[in-house]
């Protein structure tokens, strides 16, 4: 490339003396400077000794901007970032301004192995695998092969017992024909006239040992029960039928991603996923209105027992939650 | 005077002060509430429910209607209650200032009277919820507040935010911040379901869990910083925000000072 | 001899008779490090990995690993006599009742941040200034593996308080599982030991987060550091820096001060910010139960470009046959960082194939030098942040009173159009530059001094740029293309020309640049 500049030759790394190299003055000064960045770390350390000592855990200071603060945890943190943030800039400082600071040039050598050593290297592998005689010994390769494939089962085989299988669990939830609704936290059971319209109510299936619901049940059991004016509701007649006086019931558990869907807007009667935003229209049948999520929330069919009761109904005739390989949507 | 502004950096000022400024709020605000009280017979509270009615054709009727029966761009006030119109004129969002998505929080155009009588006139249309008696709201006293957590993880977390910081909803409507709100009005708020929020009636969630959940709230708007300045306690957003500026940022800044030969 | 010297000497025999390594290490002494700031991030990732293993050892004194249920009765009030995992209570236990316990989980969840910021922070000075190519592939590919282990650890690590929100991201996690066909449902059971959230999967993360993965990152951390020292440091282009030497500081004493200092800063920083700064505040979300949630429930910030991805998927769902492909969870969660992770992982590669540039390279470039890196290097930044935007969109609507439906929006369009218009405008900007450097090298700076000519004329005065920096501008290759015929010498088509075809048209957009100077052009000037 004879168009090209030549670059100009100056590989001399030009060394310019510091103040420091030349000015005793400038020398004491950043000895000094250097001692009394060291100082303030053993200032540090022993602010952090002494809140951890003395400082009592109920006591507060007011600082601005960050408010009322536990004057232990800032004292030790403040300490401790102090001990350790000075030493090191002092021994930067050192570095820098007391250490020598001539540049000094390596050579560097390329990756390449000389073509003898390449040689020797093949050579060397050749006669190994030569020595191994595995084309020679037809027997040997095939079972070699046969254990070695074998040979990668049971690591994996010895990880099945880290869970049960599948089975219906995520098929099924703990509702059933006869259900009843009860409020959570509380578990108590809910009259059809408790909600006014406008009303939105977190309910659980009414189990025999409320109080000991694995978090498992909670997962897929969760039903938001909403209350609007029958006029409201534009569902087909079957959906309409699985309301009871114009109180609708849907999984809480988000069809995409198993969030709790819970921001319900009693004006637009929206209900609002906080996790990704889906969004979905309760007069509807909670279709999807925007975001991500691609079934509506399944509903819940329920009615009221004889003494009023909120009950289901039937159990959900769809899976709850997020979507998966087995589940049949159709 | 001078002797007084001696004292003023005084490590007991700042409380000192809060508790004065607690002090005259609180009794600003029981003198004002006194005055409402004074209404207990039949013919003062006829002549609230008059002045409520002239205050609602000036400054209401335009939106809501003459007989507060709602219009093409307010809805009906017939049955809210009085308790809805204290919530909403007390805390400043009615009347509304400009017709944008969502009422806001602000400074309340009305006293308290004129708000007393506003609410009087409104809950003598229709049965509604009436505003709670400072009695019932107790919360201190009747309260638990780690049930009230639990209650407010269940059914406000999920708009108003874990520490009650308010969120996002549709359409840029929000869920407000709790903090600051007064202990009555969150209770209006909650048998009322005020804009976008749902009516938790007290046989869901009972008086007595009401006031845990304010107990809560007000708990949480107590707390001290633990841990530090809270960047608004809205999760890892501003956390990461901050990791990127103050973390990487100093340690860039150190680094270009490592790095440059010392003069 | 002075009798430290004395006692240091006996010592230094002692070991090298037995293990000989005077040699390598005398060799080692005299390696040399090139000052440059950027340089300097490689080694915050570094430090703050020390930092989270110190202070992560420090947690798991009390850490109690278990999903088994306990009623709380420690100190902090608003929780009292709550049912949670006794995970979520040791940890509240640490923050409240152990001293200095609160501020190191802040350490430690700071450092982590601060570590994977530091990563990406270095990824991006590799990879514009071009520190990947021959012979650092390796090392690269062992970057990109550190930054895929730091989203898995990171995950694991905020999951483990068992808190509101790590169980909503483990919530996600598991639907992300359940998504994948065929096995997906059975992975998922396997992982937590049951239906979500199971018995088994806090105790199981904890010994990956703990021991597994940070085994593979002490691994893979000392093989990428050994190769930086065995294959010495790059440098910037500077004068007498050549691809043959590497000028700069001698390890001891200088590099040595400077670096172990710089490991007590960044551990200073990080106690700085934990000390002032509260990050992840556990105790106000509470234990973590499904059928609760909280507004603004995102990802530490590394994770959240992905659930800014999740955010904006289209609802798109396949049902066939009995069976279900999420593909709006299996295209954001899955596929694109797939592809993302895997394009980052193999560009060193793509790029040689393009450019043919098959020789070792010591000396940085300068990234205006290679618009079409620098082009894509921005155009994948810009693609991550419109999805971090989006990851925090009820955030940024709240704040600065937006609609999350118009960030949504924005994002989705956003996604598609703002990176290729990043790639244009950082192309045109980078050859800009170039010609501007071709202007100060032809006719130095401008010095804003006026000068009127006896004619009247007026000119500004250009003052001569200093002999470094000139060499600095004209240190780089001059870009060419690669020529690849696509008829062999007898006028028979090549073989393969379709793969030609497209090598020889990211070739020749690889080599648009602006020419260098050349000799006789510097002549010209100088004659002018």
């Amino acid at each position: 490339m004879s168009n090209e500049l030549t670059p100009n030759e100056n590989p001399v790394v030009q060394h310019e003396p510091r103040a420091t190299d030349t000015n005793p003055k400038a020398e004491k000064r950043a000895e000094q400077q250097v001692a009394i960045l060291f100082g303030l770390s053993a200032l540090g350390s022993i602010l952090l000794v002494y809140s951890y000592v003395f400082v009592t855990k109920d006591v507060f200071i007011f600082i601005p901007v960050m408010g009322n603060q536990n004057a232990q945890q800032l004292g030790i943190g403040i300490g401790m970032a102090m001990s350790l943030f000075f030493i090191g800039m002092a021994a930067i400082h050192w570095a820098k301004t007391l250490m020598s600071d001539t540049e000094v040039v390596n050579h560097r050598h390329e990756f390449r192995s000389s073509d003898q050593d390449r040689e020797e290297f093949v050579q060397t592998v050749k006669q190994g695998v030569a020595g191994v005689q595995l084309g020679r010994r037809k027997l040997i390769k095939r079972s070699l092969g046969a254990a070695i494939g074998l040979f990668a089962v049971p690591p994996v085989l010895l990880l099945r017992d880290l869970g049960p299988l599948p089975k219906k669990q995520l098929e099924t939830t703990n509702w059933k024909p006869g259900t009843r609704l009860v409020t959570d936290p509380g578990n108590r059971p809910i009259l059809a006239s408790d909600l006014e319209v406008g009303a939105v109510v977190q309910v659980l299936p009414a189990v025999e040992n409320s109080d000991e619901r694995p978090l498992s049940d909670i997962a897929k059991d969760p039903v938001l029960l909403i209350r609007l004016r029958p006029q409201d509701f534009q569902l087909t007649p079957e959906k309409f039928a699985m309301t009871h006086d114009g109180i609708i019931a849907f999984s809480k558990i988000c069809s995409h991603m198993g969030c709790a869907v819970a921001l319900y807007e009693q004006q637009t009667k929206h209900l609002l996923c906080p996790c990704h935003q889906s969004t979905f229209d309760v007069p509807r049948g909670a279709k999807v209105i925007f975001g991500p999520a691609a079934r509506p929330l399944p509903q819940l069919d329920i009615t009221v027992d004889s003494e009023g009761y909120l009950i289901a109904r039937a159990a959900f005739s769809e899976p709850v939650g997020p979507s998966f390989w087995e589940r049949n949507s159709q | 005077m001078k002797r007084l502004s001696r004292y003023r950096r005084h490590k007991a000022a700042g409380p000192f002060l809060m508790i004065l400024a607690l002090l005259a709020i609180g009794t600003t605000f029981s003198v004002a509430s006194a005055t409402v009280k004074q209404a207990p017979n039949a013919f003062a509270r006829s002549a609230a429910i008059d002045e409520g009615k002239q205050i609602f054709l000036k400054g209401c009727s335009s939106c809501h209607g003459l007989n507060a029966e709602g219009g093409a761009i307010a809805p009906s006030l017939i049955g809210v209650g009085a308790a809805s119109v204290d919530f909403q004129v007390g805390t400043g969002r009615m009347p509304m200032a400009d017709m944008s998505t969502q009422a806001m929080r602000k400074k309340p155009v009305y006293s308290a009277e004129q708000t007393a009588a506003l609410a009087a006139y409104v809950a003598s249309l229709a049965p509604g919820p009436a505003i709670p008696e400072d009695s019932v709201l107790n919360y201190e006293r009747d309260g638990n507040t780690a049930q009230g957590g639990e209650l407010f993880r269940n059914n406000c977390a999920m708009c108003h935010n874990f520490a009650g910081q308010g969120g996002a909803l549709t359409e840029g409507k929000y869920a407000p911040t709790l903090m600051g709100v007064q202990p009555k009005q969150i209770y209006e708020a909650l048998i009322t379901g005020p804009q976008s929020m749902p009516v938790f009636s007290d046989k869901t969630i009972t008086p007595a869990e009401k006031l845990s959940l304010i107990k809560w709230i007000k708990s949480a708007e107590s707390e001290p910083n633990l841990g530090g300045a809270t960047m608004g306690r809205i999760g890892p957003v501003t956390e990461g925000l901050l990791a990127w500026v103050l973390g990487i940022g100093m340690l860039i800044g150190i680094a270009v000072w490592l790095t440059t030969r010392a003069r | 001899m002075t009798p430290a010297e004395k006692t240091i000497g006996t010592v230094a025999n002692y070991v090298d008779e037995r293990i000989g390594a005077a040699g390598w290490v005398k060799k080692s002494l005299n390696k040399v490090f090139p000052d440059h700031w950027s340089f300097m991030l490689g080694e915050v990732c570094m430090y703050s990995f020390i930092i989270l293993l110190l202070s992560g050892t420090f947690l798991t004194f009390w850490f109690d690993p278990s999903q088994r249920d306990v009623i709380y009765e420690g100190v902090y009030a608003p929780l009292k006599g709550l049912k949670m995992s006794a995970a979520y209570a040791s940890t509240l236990d640490i923050s409240f009742e152990v001293r200095g316990g609160l501020l190191m989980r802040q350490i430690h969840h700071w450092a982590a941040n601060i570590f994977m910021a530091a990563i990406v922070a270095h990824l991006l000075r590799v990879f514009f200034t071009g520190a990947f190519r021959k012979p650092r592939e390796f090392n690269w590919i062992l970057g990109i593996l550190l930054l895929t282990l730091g989203f898995v650890e990171g995950l694991f690590g905020y999951s483990l308080p068992d808190d509101l929100l790590s169980g909503t991201g483990l919530r996600i996690t598991s639907a992300i599982i359940q998504a994948i066909p065929v096995v997906g449902t059975y992975i998922s059971f396997f992982l937590f030991g049951g239906a979500f959230p199971g018995v088994g999967f806090i105790p199981r993360i904890f010994t990956l987060h703990v021991l597994l993965i940070p085994g593979a990152f002490l691994a893979v951390i000392t093989i990428h550091v050994m190769l930086v020292w065995y294959q010495k440091h790059t440098q910037f282009p500077g004068v007498g820096r050549t691809e043959k030497n590497v000028v700069g500081h001698p390890i001891l004493p200088v590099y040595m001060a400077k670096a172990g200092g710089f490991f007590f800063v960044v551990f200073g920083v990080i106690a700085f910010l934990s000390a002032i700064a509260s990050i992840n505040p556990i105790w106000l979300y509470g234990p973590y139960t499904p059928g609760q949630i909280s507004a603004g429930s995102q990802p530490d910030w590394y994770m959240g470009w992905l659930d800014g991805l999740v955010r904006m998927a289209p609802p798109l769902e396949t049902h066939a046959f009995g069976h279900t492909v999420s593909w709006n969870i299996l295209i954001p969660a899955l596929i694109v960082p797939g592809i993302v992770f895997t394009g980052m992982a193999l560009y060193p590669f793509i790029e040689s194939w393009i450019t043919g540039d098959k020789r070792e390279h010591h000396l940085l470039d300068r990234p205006r030098n290679v618009p079409n890196r620098t082009a894509l290097g921005v155009m994948s930044v810009t693609f991550v942040m419109v999805a971090l935007i989006n990851g925090g969109n009820d955030i940024f609507a709240t704040n600065f009173s937006l609609s999350i439906n118009e960030i949504m929006w924005f994002s989705r369009i956003g996604i598609f159009v703002l990176p290729p218009l990043a790639f244009i405008i950082t192309k045109r900007l980078c050859l800009s530059l170039q010609r501007a450097d071709r202007d100060l090298l032809l006719h130095g700076t401008e010095t804003g001094r006026l000068l009127r000519l006896p004619h009247g004329e007026f000119v500004e005065v250009h003052a001569p740029i200093s002999a470094e920096k000139a060499f600095i501008l004209q240190s780089h290759e001059q870009a060419t293309s690669l020529e690849i015929e696509e008829v062999d010498s007898r006028g028979v088509r090549r073989p393969g020309s379709f793969k030609n075809k497209i090598q020889r048209r990211l070739s020749r957009a690889h080599a648009v640049a602006v020419p260098k100077v050349t000799d006789q052009e510097l002549k010209e000037i100088e004659h002018h």
